[in-house]
């Protein structure tokens, strides 16, 4: 070689390198991909390195998001927002059946809310618009199922997952066939940990939902958990008890679902920092995973994310 | 992390945005400590977080095997159904960090129906740690790993004897186990190996050097990985940019979407597209973030060309002096992944640096014993065969030697009926521009029955091929004219089956 060049490249843009190229794949590869959009920090994440897949043109597929109707009032307005700004081409989607019979975490308990809003309204989203491959912003470390699914997830006519039947997945080169009604969920960013996660949010400055940020704000504590009153479905005994604290998300989902923690934790560093040495990880937050042992497991055996 | 330095976090940010990253495998069973040394360097390496810590202790409770101790092994194991049997039943990946660089570990099991484990995890490992009991030391599994370690082109190669607190820190015990290894790697071609005496259980030379072991003077595992040049191993020579996807936002920009898989693209290049041969300038190397002079691997970047030459999916851009064989015709070693066992007449598809096309097994060279690297003849293969064999493809394909550049090296194959993977290759030689006679696309059979007929068709079907069905009586067509037909129909993607009952009525 007769120059020399630093060819050292850092983690996260091999990282992003790797889920550009994973997005590409699905692109060249597949009828209908969709991505779905969660508004978390994950699936914004997701969006920006499909816009790198694809500039200087568009994201040559759509964004979907399922609304259980329980998000946090926060995210449904900052989504709106963005996808204006960003003029994306967004699918909203939720279960109308089980809206209009009043499902819901408080009435119903988190097993059937997750079920009926959240599996359910997420198949019927993807059979009513025919989807052939699913984006997910999953990672790895998040969970320890998820830590031995593919990147590219091969689910039957039903959209199940079959863990001890799963492709075989070697070096870059995925496996894109299926029949008429099976699909693919793709994770591109299934190698990122938490940190880079937000490492790439401070790099790239990308938007997040304020959520994610400490600010005095209204919860009640339930069962350890930190519930942000967000609307009036609270039951009346339980917003009563409701008081103002210093609290931020470290995931977001359905409001009555995803504990607050305590946090002074202002900037993207300030979360970091906070993140380094409070280390608790992140999903305790998330009450559903402490339903039942293995219980993410059996959530995506049955379609769930 | 935070706590050893003095950094503040925007320092602390700064330095971790720079780390590059370190992508390794892990191969050993349950009996050598694997799960628990990948637990030490987790744990070590503070990295699990408290409430992880609180689930394990819970957990090792009710199903552990390590008695009073943490069984880091449960941190690792995670369906359900392994947790039960108490065994690692297939990949899972970890991650971790020190300050000096990033880690993800493919935990793979050891036993040897797990082959396709291994190879699965190992395809994107720059280093394989290759666990062995110092009590039992080199046995057939630590072969075996080594093998395919070696079949993967991993470039490095860790020999951790473990367990050194039970055969009281031996250095004799060690020393004996390394020669033993060196031979073995010798005859395997394993240029580079380290090894390093560890007890992962009491964490002795894990990520710190171990007092129990004082004739060791080398560094201790974690050091040895924190600081193993990896950025090397890619080759910067030969570019090889396989075409991803044509971005065509407007009129004015027409972009060929692609990861740098070996080699360096930049702008002003002149270029070959192949397998059209026809050549250009590189006007342009794109990104979201701007245009860049050059890009190297494993960058995916966005080329724009001077010349409006026709360029799609799986066409592959490269330098005029240094190009890859086009080719119809291949040997590989192939590494059977499929419960059900090869059946030659079956047309795969063959999919390769981003272009798909049917294939056939033409031949089997020899299979090779993963434990004795013995050859033998045989007629088909099985689940975890690792074979060398030949194939043809229905379309030419654009391959490199897999030791010389992985990824234009490295192929799948998949199941033209339930679309499982069912092998993965690494091309060992190709014959350049090799037209095979391919026999196997406008291959004509004459049946004479309907019976036969059926029979027939179904059996092409089942292979996934599209047999064209011509009854000789209907067409009433004298033999030339036949011929013609025939000849026309088998240049094309089917084979015909010819209902000749003529004769018998």
């Amino acid at each position: 070689m007769n120059e020399k060049v630093d060819y050292k490249i850092s983690h996260l843009k091999e990282l992003e390198a790797e889920a550009i190229h994973i997005i590409r794949e699905v692109a060249a590869e597949f009828e209908n991909p969709v991505m779905l959009y969660s508004i978390g920090k994950d699936s914004s994440v997701m969006v920006r390195l499909a816009e790198k897949a694809f500039a200087p043109g568009k994201v040559p597929f759509p964004l979907m998001h399922i609304d259980s109707k329980w998000k946090f009032k926060e995210m449904i307005e900052f989504r709106d927002q963005y996808a204006k700004e960003k003029n994306w081409d967004l699918i909203v989607h939720h279960n109308k059946e089980g809206f209009n019979s009043g499902i819901g975490p408080f009435s119903h308990g988190s097993k059937v809310h997750t079920d009926v809003m959240k599996t359910q309204a997420l198949l019927d989203g993807l059979n009513k618009f025919g989807f052939d491959a699913a984006f997910g912003g999953a990672r790895r470390d998040e969970e320890k199922s998820r830590a031995k699914e593919r990147i590219f997830s091969f689910r039957d006519k039903n959209h199940q997952w079959d863990p001890k039947n799963q492709r075989p997945e070697l070096w870059d080169i995925y496996n894109t066939k299926v029949h008429k009604g099976e699909s693919i969920r793709v994770f591109p960013i299934s190698n990122w940990t938490e940190l880079d996660v937000w490492q790439y949010i401070r790099l790239e400055n990308i938007p997040i939902v304020p959520l994610y940020f400490a600010k005095e704000r209204l919860v009640i504590e339930q069962d350890g958990n930190l519930i942000l009153v967000d609307d009036h479905r609270m039951p009346k005994e339980l917003a009563d008890t409701a008081e103002k604290r210093m609290v931020r998300f470290r995931t977001l989902g359905c409001y009555p679902l995803t504990g607050a923690v305590e946090s002074n934790a202002t900037s993207v560093e300030d979360i970091v920092e906070e993140m380094m040495t409070v280390k608790v990880s992140e999903r305790t937050t998330r009450v559903i995973d402490f339903d039942q042992d293995g219980s993410m497991e059996q959530k995506k055996r049955e379609g769930y994310f | 992390m935070l706590n050893e330095a003095t950094l503040n976090i925007k320092e602390f940010l700064a330095q971790d945005e720079k780390k590059d990253l370190l992508r390794l495998l892990t191969a050993g069973s349950v009996d050598d400590g694997k799960s628990t040394l990948i637990g030490r360097l987790l744990f070590d390496s503070k990295k699990l977080y408290e409430d992880q810590l609180d689930a394990l202790e819970r957990d090792s409770k009710r199903v552990g095997n390590a008695g009073e101790e943490i069984d880091y092994a449960l941190l690792l194991d995670g369906l359900k159904a392994e947790r039960e049997q108490g065994i690692t039943i297939d990949v899972a990946y970890r991650y971790f960090s020190t300050n000096k660089r990033k880690f993800i570990i493919a935990d793979t099991p050891g036993h040897e129906q797990y082959t396709r484990n291994m190879i699965t995890g190992g395809s994107t490992a720059n280093l394989a740690i290759i666990l062995v009991d110092a009590r039992t030391g080199v046995i057939t599994q630590t072969k075996r790993h080594t093998f395919i370690a070696s079949l993967l082109g991993i470039k490095h190669v860790v020999l951790a004897v473990n367990k050194m607190d039970l055969v009281g820190y031996s250095e004799e015990r060690y020393m004996e186990i390394c020669k033993e290894y060196a031979i073995f790697a010798k005859e395997l071609n394993v240029k580079n190996f380290y090894t390093f005496p560890l007890s992962a259980l009491k964490g002795d030379n894990v990520v710190d050097r171990s007092k129990n072991t004082s004739w060791y003077k080398g560094e201790c595992l974690l050091e040895f990985l924190e600081k193993v040049e990896i950025s090397k191993d890619r080759n910067y020579d030969t570019l090889r940019y396989p075409v991803q996807y044509v971005n065509r936002p407007n009129l004015d920009f027409r972009g060929f979407c692609g990861k740098v898989s070996s080699g360096l693209v930049k702008k002003g290049d002149v270029i070959v597209a192949l397998p059209s041969g026809k050549s250009s300038t590189v006007t342009g190397i794109h990104t979201y973030d701007g245009e860049v002079d050059k890009a190297f691997p494993p960058q995916s970047v966005t080329l724009t060309l001077a010349d409006e030459i026709d360029i799609s999916r799986g066409d592959m851009i490269v330098h005029q002096a240094n190009q890859p064989v086009v080719t119809q015709s291949i040997t590989a070693m192939l590494v059977w992944m499929d419960e059900k066992p090869l059946n030659k007449s079956t047309q795969f598809y063959l999919k390769h640096a981003n272009n798909s096309t049917k294939a056939l097994i033409t031949s089997i060279r020899h299979r090779v014993d993963v434990n004795t690297l013995e050859t033998s003849s045989v007629d088909s293969l099985e689940l975890n065969a690792i074979a060398s064999v030949e194939i043809h493809t229905v379309q030419p394909i654009l391959v490199d030697k897999y030791q010389d550049l992985k990824d234009s090296g490295a192929f799948i194959l998949i199941d033209p009926i339930n679309h499982n993977t069912i092998a993965v290759g690494m091309i060992s030689e190709a014959e350049a521009g090799s037209k095979a006679e391919f026999k196997s696309e406008g291959e004509v059979f004459t049946v004479n029955s309907n019976t036969e007929l059926e029979i027939k068709t179904q059996e092409l079907i089942a292979n996934g091929r599209r047999p064209i069905v011509l009854i000789q009586e209907e067409l009433g067509l004298s033999e030339e004219q036949l011929e013609k037909v025939i000849g026309c129909l088998s240049k094309q993607e089917f084979c015909v089956v010819l209902l000749d009952n003529l004769e018998q009525n």
